[in-house]
């Protein structure tokens, strides 16, 4: 049996498909993942997030840890509450996790981390807390449930104590508040405006049956993979892993070289990748019908023989009713390529992603 | 329990076969994809079914169904040749959701096999073959 957060026996209840993820049991669909999909950019949907790892992290010297840690710089976080993306990185520059770190106050910092690799990242993080002496603590007592959609906010409020309500609405984009055992942040991975509410796992049932009595239409693994590929978000295993850096993944953006005597694990190698052509990660939209997939083959315009990619992320986008992708390509000025699908080459467009946001479509179709 | 149609024949990749209507010719069967195929594939977005002329086998991959999340492939049950396709099911392609011993049907073939050839199951044999895989 998989693992199973503090909600399964409500999303089995709500009539979920179940499928495993990571080790984990969770919700795919609850019965039209394109529904859930609209529900999300139209309105609002929540989703059990149950299975990352929250992972507080105290100590006086948190804060210089954490510089050496991640490859984006903490010391960017000037206001507590702010939150920032990351990527952990080996010394060769691949990529163990993203994640979002909080910056809740000098001494505590709180890190979400992906389900699939929660017991490596700990690993390791304990392994560099240790000098710095950081204390780790994964909690387990929490749930998480993250509501999005330009109506998730005004959706949920009702539902928060009146201190809370006052604080979660002056919130800021990217920017968490803390009360006694809850924590809201108005982060997501959808693309959309929302919360990520981490709360008690005890309470997690009773607050997700309140939200959906709110009409928020719960929403499975399946519509949070299709919304977070139009938003143009990057899925850790897919777009990047610990064969591949940051600046091949789309997530140069990510990686702070200044200040330049800051010395975070990876940096040499990515000093040196820096300077070579290598790949880079774009988004494709397939001219024709058809669904572009992970692992297909990407044809480059150009001479014999045509340079390849592959394809990192591929589905169908239920906002354009086209197929989308990212794919990890050789540099390129060229703005047409070709996907083999099925043993037949299909002509896609190089496009910048994100391909939707905020409910709109930003890519001609 | 999904539905079942008595008058069908199954097979274990989940197609379903027809016997001609009155709108196909001596010989002809229609095919689809059973209601507890596109119940377990999910919203699908994507088909491509044979063209018309093509010859086939008898468990011949000849037709894809794509959901959002996955591709699967359709394999004839008959040998034979197909007389028609389901074009509809180009631009809606969630019709084989909706209806699918209805309107997404997905293609017809002329075959000289009979549908009760022992390679297909009856309902009843589709519906215990079910109940056998979800144990």
């Amino acid at each position: 049996m998989g693992l199973k957060t503090a909600l399964y026996d409500t999303h089995v209840l709500q009539g979920a498909k179940i499928v495993d993820f990571g080790g984990w049991e969770m919700p795919l669909h609850y019965g039209s993942q394109i529904e859930e999909h609209h529900a999300v950019r139209r309105n609002a949907g929540m989703f059990d997030v149950s299975h990352m790892g929250v992972i507080d992290l105290a100590g006086d010297r948190t804060c210089e840890f954490l510089k050496s840690l991640l490859a984006n710089d903490v010391g960017r976080l000037k206001v507590p509450g702010k939150a920032l993306y990351s990527c952990m990185l080996l010394p060769s520059g691949g990529v163990i996790d993203d994640l979002i770190v909080y910056f809740m106050s000098d001494t505590w910092f709180r890190v979400v981390v992906n389900a699939g690799t929660r017991d490596k990242d700990l690993a390791w993080i304990r392994r560099h807390a240790a000098a710095f002496d950081v204390t780790v603590a994964l909690r387990h007592d929490l749930a998480m449930i993250a509501i999005q959609g330009p109506n998730a906010r005004k959706k949920t409020m009702p539902l928060l104590a009146p201190a809370q309500r006052i604080a979660a609405g002056e919130l800021a984009p990217f920017c968490a508040a803390a009360f006694d055992s809850w924590f809201i942040a108005r982060t997501g991975y959808t693309g959309e405006d929302g919360f990520e509410v981490m709360l008690p796992a005890v309470d997690a049932a009773k607050t997700w049956n309140a939200l959906c009595a709110q009409g928020i239409q719960p929403a499975g693994l399946g519509a949070r993979d299709t919304l977070r590929l139009e938003a143009g978000m990057n899925l850790y295993g897919n777009d990047m892993d610990e064969n591949h850096h940051p600046l091949e993944s789309g997530l140069t953006w990510t990686v702070a070289f200044e200040p330049g005597d800051r010395d975070f694990i990876g940096r040499q190698a990515l000093e040196n990748l820096r300077r070579s052509a290598g790949h880079e990660l774009v988004g494709l939209l397939l001219d024709d019908r058809g669904v572009l997939r992970s692992h297909q083959k990407v044809v480059m315009a150009g001479t014999a023989p045509l340079p390849t990619g592959e394809v990192t992320s591929g589905t169908f986008s239920p906002t354009l009713n086209r197929s989308i992708a990212l794919a990890r390509v050789p540099r390129t000025a060229a703005s047409g390529v070709q996907v083999e699908i099925r043993g037949k080459l299909h002509a896609a467009s190089i496009v910048k992603p994100p391909f939707v946001r905020h409910g709109k479509a930003l890519i001609p179709v | 329990m999904s539905n079942i149609p008595s008058d069908l024949r199954y097979t274990k990749s989940h197609e379903w076969v027809r016997s001609a209507h009155g709108e196909a010719p001596n010989g002809a069967v229609e095919i689809g994809i059973s209601e507890h195929a596109q119940s377990a594939l999910g919203d699908l977005v994507f088909v491509e079914v044979p063209e018309v002329g093509r010859t086939l086998n008898a468990g011949e991959a000849c037709a894809v169904v794509e959901s959002v999340k996955a591709a699967s492939d359709v394999y004839s049950p008959v040998s034979g040749k197909v007389i028609a396709s389901n074009a509809a099911l180009a631009t809606q392609p969630e019709l084989l959701n909706q209806d699918p011993y209805g309107a997404g049907w997905m293609f017809r073939v002329q075959t000289n096999s009979s549908i009760d050839d022992a390679s297909l199951m009856s309902a009843a044999d589709y519906a215990n073959y079910l109940a056998d895989e979800a144990k």
